[in-house]
């Protein structure tokens, strides 16, 4: 990479609309498109669990856009499939990875653009592609499929006889999947290939910042998840349309009829479907831990405490993540004995996520702390992620997991530690990284109250959730009408959905912030967190090639914050050691 | 914004976290000390050594929680922007290295002694002379087969599957060992009595969970899956679905009649005589 | 200098050879002013990991292959189509071809280059015709898609070779039409070989699974 400082060749965006917004190479805007696919999806996920909160709470309560007003079992069960597709696929893998990864990896490494600029444009199209794939199926003969997320062989193989919804609507949605996939994988090609290739002079692996070293074991991660998750799509579109029996046993008998398929084996497609599964999890939470990593450096105006551990342990989750999935499948059948190793090796993955969280704990240590709403995002997370994380205990502990498997303690523990947490580093992104993106800040105190709505919100919503397990309350009920041991649950089920609508609502301010603060909000310096990475070296707007030809030299670490004999109480990646004012 | 900020707008968030976090530990011990929503009490003596798993974990766990929230919240509070610098400092290996592995003794640890309970579940088959029960899941119903009298199970023709016939589980009417076998929409069991329940399904995956026994397992097509257990009370317990398996998923219910000796006897008479009275 | 290289000039290039590329200068690779592109060496990384995906995509199926077959009583084994061995041989000869053909693109000989370059290109055109033949005698033998779960795979894991090898024709062809924009004939000839190298050692693979563990 000695060339880079010598050399200046400046390019101009190309300057027609559509060349520039559409059909852009330039990976700011994909990584803008990608937030904003994202930001749909998430708005259309919300709806849906407000959907589900209120038939739960009330019943019998009337809703726009169901046959007659009222939600039948079958509705429900289309709206939690697409939900959990929804926020699975298109909110948290794409988000934290392809949009904040898009934009900020290149100017953090300092390079021009993504390695591959048509390949990346490439993976936005068929993100999106797959994204109306899947939303298409709620217009289809029988509608959207029942069969959840996790779409489980036979019900997602046999075709329209297991359900409404399992017919065209099933079909479709692992059309989309399979797509998502397509996309996924370029994706990963892109980010591995640009952070191996395109850092600029100085710039070791051991100075790049940590959200550089989440999206880059997240790619990998991806890279080798998303295949299998492909050929598991093929081989089930096969047994759905071409009458071959990957996943359909023998002597099936599905609503009175007799199957003509032989020998296949259900668990098979859990096999194959976790495998990718569970490294899936850590593509939405890795991404997250690096963000989370970052911005509470930048505001608690310290260095990230034992930044090496955090690479070492982000490292080590990456390569257990693909050790660890059959704890998703304690009791499916499969040999007990398995059971044990994954349950270990399930336990040992939580060891490098303790470390994370002690290293969080002590980066605060001794902080000067700047209460940003980015910051508050930050610290929630790591609360969120404590909690969520030690349930993970029980669960990954085979005979605890035979009580509280698909309950609502499952729920409540991926949705804090997964969902909520990822979403709670996306806030955290979004307010650290909006004055770069748009020029403008976002309103602060709008933020503060964002985050107090919604981190009491999600508490409030998940906890009980706990509760439900411990009694005993199965995940993906339409109605607990039908087991008499549910019955004195139904004030907890009010008790969440209230706190569901009010987080629900919170996010208006978040839209609202977001929305009008792109128009009006302060014009924002160059760095405005006075931070130590690259983004923050550029102008603002960021230049079509990011650094206008002139390529940075980095000098440091990423994390240099309050060095002691240094004026400023942070130095720039790519400033001279000469440059450095001394106090 | 960086040092210009003043040092006096911070003391509210800080408190309010901390006070947050605060309530957050508080509500969570309290509902975990009074069981306002709890597991039911074990029936079988697996279940005991499953709930005493539960116990470790829940005191392991929850000292966790509440040390680290806490010092989360006090973290928090104490290095609230107050003017002063912050402190440099870049790690400690010593700490790292001591609590990596304070970690992996105490989560590994718990791995391990759970291992007991499970193999007390999984390893080992039942009792020579256990009770066997067929249990067979189906769109949205379970069906129990007992044996009869001659304890042999008939053999099944999945053609001769038709519910509205009353034969939900294509009994073979050739095998004279079918004869005698006894279909119910309920489960009854004897107390104190080892049982084995036999666990498959017609056509997609179910899942068979009845909380006091601390027993759930997938029905999988294609597969039978042994599940072997005593219960020590008599009583009636609810049986529900637990794997997602079509629309009717949440009304896939049950109930288990735990009877004592001599009335598990009356009732099993009383089946084969309504038994003998169909078959002519 | 505008990255659009034509195969009269691989001589210049490759006596260039060991200088760095020019700077990368802007995701805009193609505007009007005629950009340099990204560093060569992405492409190679790139096709290598594309690799590595490939590779793990394939293996999900082999280890449903044997998990499928591990289950057991259905499986019918199926008659393995000759043509296959003839297949395997056309396939490794193009790999031959293919290094004979960089070795006098290396040498500065593009007559040579382009005449193995072509034979690669037929090569694997007569496999993938090969491979529809053998399709053609396993139906003919009885042994249909959705026949047995042996013939599932069977179909679907040289349907997936063949989709891969084509993509893989579509370059050679690309790179045999003697223009590229954005990757130098050193690179564009380095990645599809590599490609091709990996194709072949795939289906021998795969052929030996299907042998063996038909």
């Amino acid at each position: 990479m000695s060339s880079h400082a010598s050399t200046v060749h400046h390019s101009e965006a190309p300057k027609g609309w559509i060349r520039h917004y559409i059909f852009s190479l330039d990976h700011k805007i994909i990584g803008t498109q990608y937030i904003l696919l994202g930001l749909s999806a998430v708005t259309i996920g919300v709806i849906l669990s407000v959907i589900m909160r209120i038939h739960l709470a009330w019943p019998n309560a009337h809703i726009w856009g169901f046959a007659n007003g009222v939600v039948s079992p079958e509705d429900y069960l289309r709206v939690i499939t697409m939900h959990g597709t929804l926020m699975v696929f298109f909110v948290l893998t794409t988000v934290p990875q392809s949009g904040f990864g898009n934009y900020f990896l290149p100017i953090q490494i300092g390079a021009p653009d993504m390695a591959f600029p048509r390949l990346n444009m490439l993976s936005f199209w068929l993100t999106f592609v797959s994204l109306l794939v899947l939303l298409s199926s709620a217009f289809v003969r029988g509608g959207s499929p029942i069969s959840g997320w996790t779409a489980y062989a036979p019900l997602s193989a046999v075709g329209e006889i297991a359900g409404p919804g399992q017919g065209l609507g099933q079909t479709l949605w692992v059309v989309s999947i399979a797509l998502f996939c397509g996309a996924s994988l370029m994706s990963a090609i892109n980010f591995l290939g640009t952070t191996i290739d395109l850092r600029t002079k100085g710039l070791s692996l051991m100075r790049m910042p940590l959200t550089v070293w989440g999206w880059f074991i997240t790619a990998s991660l991806a890279l080798l998840a998303f295949g299998v998750l492909l050929a598991a799509c093929i081989l089930l579109l096969l047994d759905r349309l071409a009458m071959t029996s990957f996943f359909i046993p023998s002597n099936s008998d599905v609503s009175g009829v007799l199957l003509n398929h032989a020998g296949g084996s259900p668990l098979l497609w859990q096999h194959l479907f976790w495998f990718f599964g569970h490294p899936e999890v850590y593509i939405a939470i890795l991404p997250a831990m690096g963000i989370i990593s970052h911005v509470l450096s930048t505001f608690a105006r310290k260095p990230v405490f034992g930044y090496k551990a955090m690479v070492y342990s982000l490292s080590a989750i990456g390569f257990l993540s693909f050790m660890v999935w059959g704890h998703h499948m304690f009791i499916s059948g499969m040999n007990p004995y398995s059971a044990l190793t994954f349950s270990i090796l399930t336990l040992v993955i939580g060891v490098p996520s303790a470390i994370k969280t002690f290293n969080w704990l002590g980066t605060l240590w001794g902080a000067r702390i700047h209460f940003t709403a980015a910051m508050l995002f930050a610290i929630g997370f790591v609360s969120l992620f404590v909690t969520g994380g030690l349930s993970g205990i029980f669960l990954a502990q085979p005979a605890l997991d035979l009580y509280l498997h698909d309950t609502y303690y499952v729920i409540g523990h991926f949705h804090l530690i997964m969902g909520v947490a990822a979403i709670f580093a996306m806030f955290a992104a979004s307010y650290y990284w909006f004055p770069k993106m748009f020029g403008r800040m976002m309103n602060e105190t709008l933020g503060k109250i964002h985050f107090w709505m919604t981190f009491v919100g999600v508490y409030c919503i998940f906890m009980p959730m706990h509760y439900l397990g411990y009694a005993g309350d199965p995940r993906r009920y339409a109605s607990i009408e039908s087991v008499h041991y549910l019955f004195r649950l139904q004030p907890v089920y009010m008790f969440i959905s209230i706190a569901a609508f009010v987080t629900a609502a919170a996010q208006l301010f978040f839209y609202f912030n977001f929305f009008w603060s792109i128009k009006r909000g302060k014009p924002a310096d160059q760095n405005p967190w006075r931070a130590t990475t690259m983004e923050w070296s550029v102008s603002t707007p960021v230049p079509h090639d990011n650094f206008g030809g002139h390529y940075p030299t980095v000098y440091r670490g990423p994390y240099e914050y309050s060095v002691p004999g240094a004026a400023d109480d942070f130095i720039p990646q790519d400033l001279a050691p000469e440059q450095v004012a001394k106090a | 914004m960086g040092s210009r900020k003043s040092c006096a707008g911070s003391a509210v968030p800080a408190v309010l976290l901390a006070i947050v976090i605060l309530i957050l530990v508080a509500s969570t011990v309290y509902f975990h000390v009074a069981k306002t929503w709890w597991f039911p009490a074990a029936i079988t003596p697996v279940g005991s050594q499953i709930d005493q798993q539960f116990f470790v974990t829940f005191i392991v766990t929850g000292i966790v929680f509440v040390l680290a929230q806490l010092a989360l919240a006090w973290l928090v509070f104490r290095y609230r922007d107050q003017g002063r610098k912050a402190r440099f400092v870049r790690g400690n290996h010593t700490l790292e290295v001591v609590w990596t592995t304070a970690t992996l003794i105490i989560f590994v640890g718990l791995g391990v002694m759970a291992a007991h309970a499970w193999g007390e579940v999984h390893f080992g088959g039942p009792d020579p002379g256990a009770l066997q029960v067929e249990v067979t899941g189906v769109q949205f119903v379970w069906n129990f087969r007992y044996p009869g009298p001659d304890g042999r199970f008939g053999r099944i023709n999945p053609k001769d599957i038709d519910a509205s016939t009353g034969n939900p589980l294509g009994l073979d009417s050739n095998d004279p060992a079918s004869k005698d076998d006894i279909v119910t929409g309920d489960l009854y069991l004897p107390v104190g009595r080892p049982i084995e329940l036999m666990l498959r399904s017609q056509d997609v995956i179910h899942s068979f969970f009845v909380r006091e026994l601390r027993v759930k397992q997938d029905t999988v097509p294609g597969l039978v899956i042994p599940v072997h257990f005593t219960v020590t009370k008599v009583g009636d317990y609810e049986i529900t679905c637990n794997q997602l398996c079509g629309l009717g998923h949440y009304h896939m219910h049950a109930t288990l009649h735990v009877l004592s000796d001599s009335d598990f006897q009356q009732w099993e008479q009383k089946q084969e005589a309504q038994n003998a009275q169909n078959g002519q | 200098m505008p990255r659009t290289s034509t195969i009269e000039e691989l001589e210049i290039i490759e006596a260039g050879g060991g200088t760095k590329p020019p700077l990368p200068a802007g995701g805009d690779d193609d505007s009007p002013s005629g950009r340099s592109g990204m560093p060569q060496r992405v492409y190679v990384t790139g096709i290598t990991i594309g690799m590595a995906a490939i590779l793990m995509f394939f293996m999900a199926f082999v280890s449903a292959f044997i998990v499928r077959k591990g289950l057991g009583s259905d499986w019918r084994a199926f008659p393995l189509p000759r043509i296959l061995w003839l297949d395997t041989l056309i396939l490794l000869a193009s790999s031959l071809t293919i290094v004979r053909a960089r070795r006098f693109f290396a040498r500065g000989n593009r007559e040579s280059f382009r005449h193995w370059w072509a034979v690669t290109t037929i090569l694997g055109l007569l496999f993938l015709a090969g491979q529809l033949i053998a399709w053609r005698q396993m139906v003919i033998s009885g042994f249909y898609l959705a026949t047995n779960a042996s013939s599932s795979f069977f179909y679907v894991l040289t349907a997936a070779h063949g989709l891969h090898l084509l993509g893989g024709i579509v370059a050679l062809l690309y790179i045999g039409r003697g223009k590229l924009r954005r990757l130098t004939f050193a690179t564009a000839t380095e990645v599809a070989s590599l490609y091709w190298h990996f194709m072949d050692g795939l289906w021998v693979f795969l052929f030996l699974l299907l042998l063996l563990g038909r």
